[in-house]
C-alpha cells in the first residue's frame, strides 16, 4: 500500500493527540504517511433545523470541491451529527473509488448512550470509521468478514465488533492498486 | 451470494437518489436511478432489476400506479415503496398490489440494510428454487424415454403436445413398453409437475380394496379401518392420477370412476362428506379398450371420458433402431449403479439383440443388460452373457406358425417393409411373402 497519500482534515475542535492517534492507526493500516491539516467550513449552511442534523451529502461534496486534490485521499473529520436525506443518521460516507470522504465522531462516544466516557474506545471507533471510509475511496465495498474493518456497521456495537484491520481479501485488493 | 443484486431507485428528489445510490454502491449492489416513473418504466422495458425502490409521491405517475405497471412488466422484481408519512392505508394498498414492503422516510440505516438483505435472500432463494425445479424436470425428461426411431419421436411429440393441457390420456402399449414412463413424462412436463403424480395399479387390487384405495375411507368403515385414510384421488389434488391397467377395473367401479371424473368430487368409503379434488387422469392399458367397449366389458361413456388423447407406444420389435441406444443407456445406468467401469457390447451380441423379438419389450432388454453386466467379465458383453435362447423358449411362441409369423414380421421390420428385400432375405418369392403377410394379418405400423 506504499505510495498512497492520505490527508486528514479536521473541521471544528479536536484534541491534537486525538487526531494524531487516529492518524497513527490510519497510517499503520494503510502503511503510509498521513498528513494532518485543519480546515474551515461554515457548518450553518449544512444544518437542517427540522432534523437538527448536518447534511452529510452536501458536506462531502464541499470537502471534495474545496479540499481534495488528485493523487490524494482526503478525509474530512467532524464532530457533528450527520445525516443523508434518506437515512436518520450516518457515521460517515465517501465516494467509492473517489478522492474524498467524511466521518464524524458525534455518535461514537459512550456519553451519547448514557455510558461513562472512554477516550481510548472513542479513538478506536473513530479510527475504524475513518479507515472504513478511506477503504471506500480506494474502491473497497462492504465486506462480509465479521472482523474486517470494511464490514458495514450501523450501530456503535457493530463498530466495536469489527477490528481496525482489513481482512486478507480486502488487503489483497488494496495491495493490487 | 453468487451474483450481484441490482437495484433501481425511483425518486424525483435528486438528494434521495444520490444518498441511496452511494449507500447501496458501498454495499456492492448494482445501482441505477430514475427521476420519475416514466423513466423507470422505460428502463424496465429493456432491463430487469431485482429490487425497485420507489417513492410513492412523484409528479406525473405516482408510485402506486407505477407498482401496478411494474407487476405486469416485471412480475419477478421486488418492489419496495418509500413513503414520507406512515400512511397505513396507502401502505396496505401497496402490499395488496404486490409490493414486497414499504418504508417511511427517513429510514434507520439498520432497517434499510435488513430490508434489502432480506429481499436479496428471497431473490437468491427463488432463483435457486427455479434452478432446482428446472433440474428436476430435466432429469425426468432425460431419464425417462430413450429412442430416436420415427415411432418414438412421434410418442415424444405427442407427450410434448398433450402435457400442457388438462386432457385425459390413455396410453396403450404392450407390457414392458414403458407406459408408466410416458405417464411420468406427461406429468413432469405439465403445469401440475410440482404436485404429486399418484399411481394406482388397478389390476393388483380387489374391487373392495380398489374402492378404498381410490376414494379413501373413514375410520370404522369396514373391519380393519382403524383410521381415516385419504384416497388416491384426494392425494392427487392439483396433480395427476395414473391408473395403470385400467381395463381390469370391475364394471361397478367403472360407474363410480365415471362419476368422479365428471364431478371431480367423491365421498370416502363410510363417509358422508363430499370431497373435491382437482386432478388430471392418465390411464394405461395393454388391452384394446375399443373392442372391450364393443364386447360390453368396458363402459362406452367411461371410454370416451378417458380416451380424449391416445398415445400408443410401439413394441420394441417395431423400433429396432432404438436398440443400440437403449443398450448403451442401460449399460451406463447399471455400470454406474453397480460402481463398475463402463463395459462395451460385442457387435455380434448387439446384432443378435437387434434380431430378437423382445416379447417383454424394453423391460426385457433392460433386465438382459443388467444380468449381462452382473454375470459378464466386466469388460465386454458377449453373446453368452445374453439369455436370448432361454427367452425364446420361454416366450409365447409355441407353434411353428407363430414362429414363422414372428420371423417374417422381424424381417419385414428390418428391411423397412421393402417386400423385395425381405423376400430375398427369406429366400422366398414376393408372391409367397404377400400370401404369408395376408395369412398372418401382418401390417406395417408406419
Amino acid at each position: 500500500m506504499n505510495g498512497k497519500n492520505i490527508t486528514l482534515i479536521s473541521f471544528g475542535y479536536f484534541d491534537e493527540d486525538f487526531i494524531k492517534e487516529v492518524a497513527g492507526a490510519v497510517g499503520t493500516e494503510f502503511r503510509c504517511l498521513v498528513n494532518i491539516k485543519e480546515g474551515y467550513i461554515d457548518l450553518n449552511e449544512f444544518y437542517d433545523p427540522l432534523r437538527r442534523q448536518y447534511n452529510g451529502t452536501r458536506l462531502l461534496n464541499e470537502v471534495e470541491n474545496t479540499y481534495s486534490s488528485d493523487g490524494f485521499k482526503t478525509m474530512g473529520l467532524f464532530s457533528i451529527d450527520l445525516y443523508i436525506p434518506i437515512l436518520t443518521y450516518i457515521f460517515g460516507q465517501a465516494y467509492l473509488n473517489g478522492r474524498s470522504g467524511i466521518a464524524s465522531c458525534h455518535r461514537l462516544s459512550n456519553e451519547r448512550y448514557g455510558i461513562a466516557a472512554e477516550g481510548k474506545l472513542l479513538i478506536e471507533r473513530f479510527a475504524k470509521e475513518v479507515i472504513h471510509e478511506l477503504g471506500h475511496t480506494f474502491g473497497l465495498i462492504h465486506c462480509h468478514s465479521i472482523t474486517c474493518v470494511m464490514r458495514s456497521g450501523t450501530y456503535v456495537e457493530d463498530i466495536d465488533q469489527k477490528s481496525a484491520n482489513f481482512c486478507p481479501e480486502c488487503c489483497s485488493i488494496l495491495n493490487s492498486i | 451470494m453468487s451474483r450481484k443484486i441490482s437495484i433501481l431507485i425511483v425518486d424525483d428528489e435528486a438528494s434521495v437518489r444520490d444518498s441511496l445510490y452511494n449507500w447501496f454502491i458501498e454495499d456492492g449492489y448494482l445501482v441505477e436511478c430514475a427521476a420519475n416513473a416514466k423513466i423507470a418504466l422505460s428502463i424496465l422495458e429493456n432491463e430487469s432489476y431485482d429490487i425497485i425502490l420507489a417513492d410513492i409521491k412523484m409528479p406525473g405517475m405516482d408510485g402506486m400506479e407505477m407498482l401496478k405497471r411494474i407487476k405486469l412488466l416485471k412480475p419477478e422484481s421486488i418492489v419496495i415503496i418509500m413513503t414520507a408519512f406512515a400512511a397505513v392505508d396507502t401502505a396496505v394498498q401497496a402490499l395488496k398490489d404486490g409490493a414486497y414492503d414499504y418504508v417511511t422516510k427517513p429510514f434507520d440505516p439498520d432497517d434499510l440494510s435488513h430490508l434489502i438483505r432480506n429481499a436479496s435472500k428471497q431473490i437468491v432463494l427463488s432463483e435457486e428454487n427455479e434452478n432446482l425445479k428446472k433440474k428436476v424436470v430435466a432429469l425426468e425428461n432425460v431419464e425417462d424415454l430413450i429412442g430416436m426411431s420415427d415411432s418414438m419421436k412421434r410418442v415424444l411429440r405427442d407427450i410434448e403436445s398433450v402435457a400442457p393441457s388438462n386432457s385425459s390420456v390413455v396410453i396403450t402399449g404392450e407390457s414392458g413398453t414403458g407406459t408408466e414412463l410416458v405417464a411420468r413424462a406427461i406429468h413432469a412436463n405439465s403445469p401440475r409437475r410440482f404436485f404429486p403424480l399418484v399411481s394406482v395399479h388397478c389390476g393388483a387390487l380387489s374391487e373392495n380394496l380398489l374402492e378404498s384405495e381410490l376414494f379413501g375411507h373413514e375410520k370404522g368403515a369396514f373391519t380393519g379401518a382403524m383410521y381415516n385414510r385419504k384416497g388416491r384421488f384426494e392425494m392427487a389434488d392439483n396433480g395427476t392420477i395414473f391408473l395403470d391397467e385400467i381395463a381390469t377395473i370391475p364394471t361397478r367401479m367403472q360407474i363410480d370412476l365415471l362419476r368422479v371424473l365428471e364431478t371431480k368430487s367423491f365421498m370416502r368409503v363410510g363417509g358422508n362428506k363430499e370431497i373435491s379434488s382437482d386432478f388430471r387422469v392418465i390411464c394405461a392399458t395393454n388391452r384394446d379398450l375399443k373392442s372391450m367397449v364393443d364386447n360390453r366389458t368396458f363402459r362406452e361413456d367411461l371410454y370416451y371420458r378417458l380416451n380424449v388423447v391416445n398415445i400408443n407406444i410401439p413394441p420394441l420389435r417395431e423400433r429396432v433402431d432404438d436398440i443400440p441406444l437403449l443398450v448403451d443407456y442401460f449399460i451406463k445406468k447399471y455400470c454406474l449403479s453397480m460402481n463398475r467401469s463402463p463395459v462395451i457390447i460385442e457387435p455380434s451380441a448387439l446384432k443378435r439383440l437387434e434380431e430378437f423379438s423382445f416379447p417383454g419389450n424394453v423391460r426385457e432388454l433392460e433386465n438382459m443388460i443388467e444380468r449381462a453386466i452382473v454375470v459378464g467379465n466386466g469388460k465386454k458383453i458377449t453373446l453368452k452373457d445374453l439369455p436370448l435362447e432361454k427367452t425364446i423358449v420361454s416366450n409365447t411362441i409355441e407353434s411353428l406358425d407363430d414362429l414363422e409369423k414372428s420371423h417374417i414380421r422381424n424381417i419385414l421390420i428390418k428391411y423397412g417393409w421393402n417386400i423385395s428385400k425381405a423376400a430375398r432375405a427369406l429366400k422366398v418369392d414376393r408372391v409367397t411373402l404377400y400370401n404369408k403377410i395376408a395369412k398372418y394379418g401382418l401390417k406395417s405400423s408406419e
